[in-house]
């Protein structure tokens, strides 16, 4: 069965008519640079970063500061040594259970919360680290969380996938079920008549779930805020896009929804892309938008997962030498004679610095205390009188 | 005039119609939505209030039951009064992983920083005689184990208006689930003001001091004529029900919060008559009465003077043509009643 289906099904479906996006990190190119240096520089983004569905594409002509490109730079390093510290404490036992890292995937979060305005909300699913740091949070309270201390984010109880500020609506640990949760948010904010939008995000994997294309009606149909964030890293765990998606141009599946892909290792195009989907939504009241970013994961789906049994070593050592979203930010920075070398591995020191600071304070935290296995399952005051604990003797009365 | 409070006479659709109502007109943040609510519902118990609050705040959905309660999840995030309709019990399986995992869990794993206590799902339950295999059934078991959820049944108008507003108004999400053959059936005096009903408390409608007999929703109905079958058996089955025990006391207690439930209750009655009748419509295997069974004979077991006695639906699909043997009626549960006492 499984040779029949190798024979009938070729590695590569032919994108009839389609070039595929391209998705080098570095392909931006300088225009203009003022010769003042507070004056932002003119840059162009490379034509083939955008593929636009039933939408004009973004301006490829962008403004960039020099403060911006080292800060996003700077956000960008700091959220890959989160990501490679909680790999470390996974790895030293010391984060237990389940655990998914976003390395390689940093030009979307970084991206996007530059791209966004505070009170705009973000919900997503496994994937979720960046983006709560990114949204106010901090490494501590992310590291933390992972760790099951009391300074995590949701105090020890989440856990992986379970991290949360006031406009982040987290990590979601059910695969397209913060799609419809994103639309209700949205829903809310067009109510409240705020001028803000949801980013509602989602992998390729969660693209085939019912309750997605469920959202996508809903948000057309009511004209809401919604910008629905398909982050394309080309595998659903272990599963291609070409095996499990009939249509792997995921901007194009929202039927009546607009959608834009868009190259998601070059920084400079992916924030270009959420300030147009932000726009879209809330200040042409277009209604929902679909954007699409091609990205890639460098480790495997989770902790357990390798990465290697169903793409080649060489495919992800490709990608992080020729396509990588941080080396790309850092040729723009040289070449464009914004920091030298130098003053980039300054950075990349203090990003570390950052980083193990927190995992330092996140495990001299303390675990939950025992009481809180009890609190918030409901509303304080309103509990049954009592709950049952895992033995006989231990159940808890309020 | 009852009780120095106006009343109106209603019946359970007009009195959550009411509830609704009162809702929409003092919380500019709720909103009611759902299949076809817009026109009223398929039970009319949103009549006219699109046409009184406006179509912004009760409006049709599509018909995507998962979508509808992730819709209705994220604007309770947001603070919002979510009411949201799953216009048929039968139909909220498709919901059922968004409110076990996301409504019922978002508390406890954003350690209390998000919520969704303004999350309300009314939906409509139990038999109504020909509703058949995708309309009769009756799913509370189900969600009687997702802690952090609660899961209310009113048995009449009066206590749908009041358990209702309540479950609205729970910093908690709350499945109410109204028994659509009461909908038309059961009328009584409703008061007009805005009241609530406690969640989580049963009430002891017939205190008795032989057996307990515990319901909720329709089958209450049925226990009660069951309890007065045993007391005046009409002539039928006069020779089948025996003079001895005729003269039985039997406590009837309405449970009307399937999550939590009130254990305490239940228990100080059954501590008092030794004897458990518990009736429901779902199925016996792992329905709600099974849970209830087990905790009362943990607690009770030195005081029990008959096994715990479960008259329930079959374990089997509510077939339209077998539905009047399906549902627990008077006489199973009369023949219940019987066995349990003269154990």
């Amino acid at each position: 069965m499984a040779s029949l289906a190798r024979t009938r099904l070729p590695r590569r479906l032919p994108q009839l008519g389609l070039r595929s996006i391209q998705t080098s990190a570095d392909t931006t190119s300088l225009k203009h640079t003022p010769s003042d240096p507070s004056q932002p520089l003119t840059v162009k983004i490379h034509e083939e970063s955008f593929h636009s569905y039933n939408c004009d594409k973004p301006d490829l002509e962008v403004q960039v500061t020099r403060d911006e490109l080292l800060k996003m730079y700077r956000q960008m390093q700091t959220m890959r040594r989160m990501e490679m510290a909680a790999d470390a404490l996974y790895k030293a036992k010391l984060v237990r259970g389940f655990c998914h890292l976003a390395i390689g995937q940093e030009a979307v979060s970084v991206g996007l919360e530059n791209g966004i305005e505070k009170n705009d909300r973000v919900i997503t699913a496994y994937r979720c680290h960046p983006f709560a740091v990114m949204r106010g949070g901090t490494i501590t309270g992310v590291l933390g969380e992972l760790l099951g201390r009391q300074v995590g984010m949701s105090h020890g109880k989440g856990g992986s996938m379970h991290i949360f500020t006031p406009t982040f609506f987290g990590g979601n640990g059910i695969v397209g079920a913060q799609v419809p949760v994103g639309t209700g948010i949205s829903f809310a904010q067009k109510y409240l008549g705020e001028k803000h939008c949801t980013f509602t995000l989602y992998g390729d994997g969660a693209s085939n779930q019912g309750q997605v294309f469920e959202s996508f009606n809903m948000a057309k149909l009511w004209n809401l805020p919604t910008v629905f964030v398909c982050e394309n890293n080309k595998y659903g765990m272990g599963t291609s896009a070409e095996r499990s998606s009939s249509n792997t141009q995921y901007f194009t599946r929202g039927d009546k929804i607009p959608g834009l892909q868009v190259n998601g290792m070059d920084i400079i195009a992916t924030k270009q892309a959420v300030q147009f989907a932000r726009q879209w939504a809330v200040e042409k009241e277009n209604g929902p938008l679909l954007l699409e970013f091609v990205t890639y994961r460098y480790g495997g789906h989770s902790m357990s997962d390798p990465g290697t049994t169903y793409r080649t070593r060489e495919e992800v050592q490709r990608m992080r030498s020729t396509q990588d979203p941080i080396r790309g930010l850092q040729r723009y920075i040289e070449e464009w004679g914004i920091a030298t070398e130098q003053e980039l591995k300054a950075l990349d020191k203090a990003a570390k610095a950052e980083v193990d600071a927190a995992v330092e304070e996140a495990k001299a935290s303390p675990e939950p205390l025992d009481k809180d296995l009890w609190t918030d399952i409901y509303y304080k005051g309103t509990e049954p009188p009592f709950m049952r604990g895992r033995e006989r003797e231990e159940v808890h009365h309020y | 005039m009852v009780g120095g409070r106006e009343t109106r006479k209603m019946n359970t659709y007009q009195a959550v119609r009411d509830a609704m109502s009162i809702v929409l007109a003092r919380d500019d943040n709720a909103v009611v939505f759902g299949e076809d609510v817009a026109f009223g519902g398929v039970f009319r118990c949103t009549l006219g209030l699109a046409e009184e609050f406006g179509r912004e705040r009760v409006f049709n959905t599509p018909l995507t039951e998962q979508g509808i309660a992730g819709f209705g999840i994220g604007m309770a995030m947001m603070g919002h009064t979510a009411v949201a309709e799953i216009q048929f019990a039968d139909y909220i399986f498709p919901a059922f992983d968004q409110l076990v995992n996301e409504a019922a869990k978002i508390r406890y794993r954003s350690g209390g920083s998000f919520d969704v206590g303004g999350l309300t799902i009314r939906t409509p339950t139990m038999s109504v005689g020909h509703g058949g295999l995708y309309h009769s059934q009756s799913p509370e078991g189900f969600f009687m184990g997702a802690a952090g959820l609660k899961v209310v049944i009113p048995r009449s108008p009066l206590q749908a208006k009041g358990l209702l507003l309540a479950s609205i108004r729970d910093p908690n999400p709350v499945i109410f689930m109204e028994p659509k053959i009461l909908y038309r059936s059961a009328v009584e005096q409703v008061p007009e003001d805005d009241f609530h009903l406690p969640i989580g408390k049963a009430e002891v409608l017939i205190p008795g001091s032989d057996v307990t007999v515990l319901a909720w929703g329709t089958p209450v109905y049925n226990a009660e004529n069951a309890i007065e079958f045993l007391k005046n058996p009409p002539a039928a089955i006069e020779s089948l029900v025996p003079p001895s025990l005729r003269s039985a006391k039997i406590e009837l207690i309405d449970l009307r919060s399937i999550l939590p439930w009130d254990v305490e209750t239940v228990v100080e009655s059954v501590k008092k008559t030794g004897r458990l009748v518990i009736v429901h419509e779902a199925g016996m295997t792992a329905g709600a009465g099974a849970e209830i069974s087990a905790e009362v004979q943990k607690r009770c077991f030195l005081k029990l003077s008959a096994p715990v006695k479960r008259v329930t639906g079959w374990d089997l699909p509510n077939a339209l043509q077998y539905e009047k043997f399906h549902i627990p009626d008077s006489i199973r549960i009369l023949d219940a009643i019987m066995e349990t006492l003269s154990y």
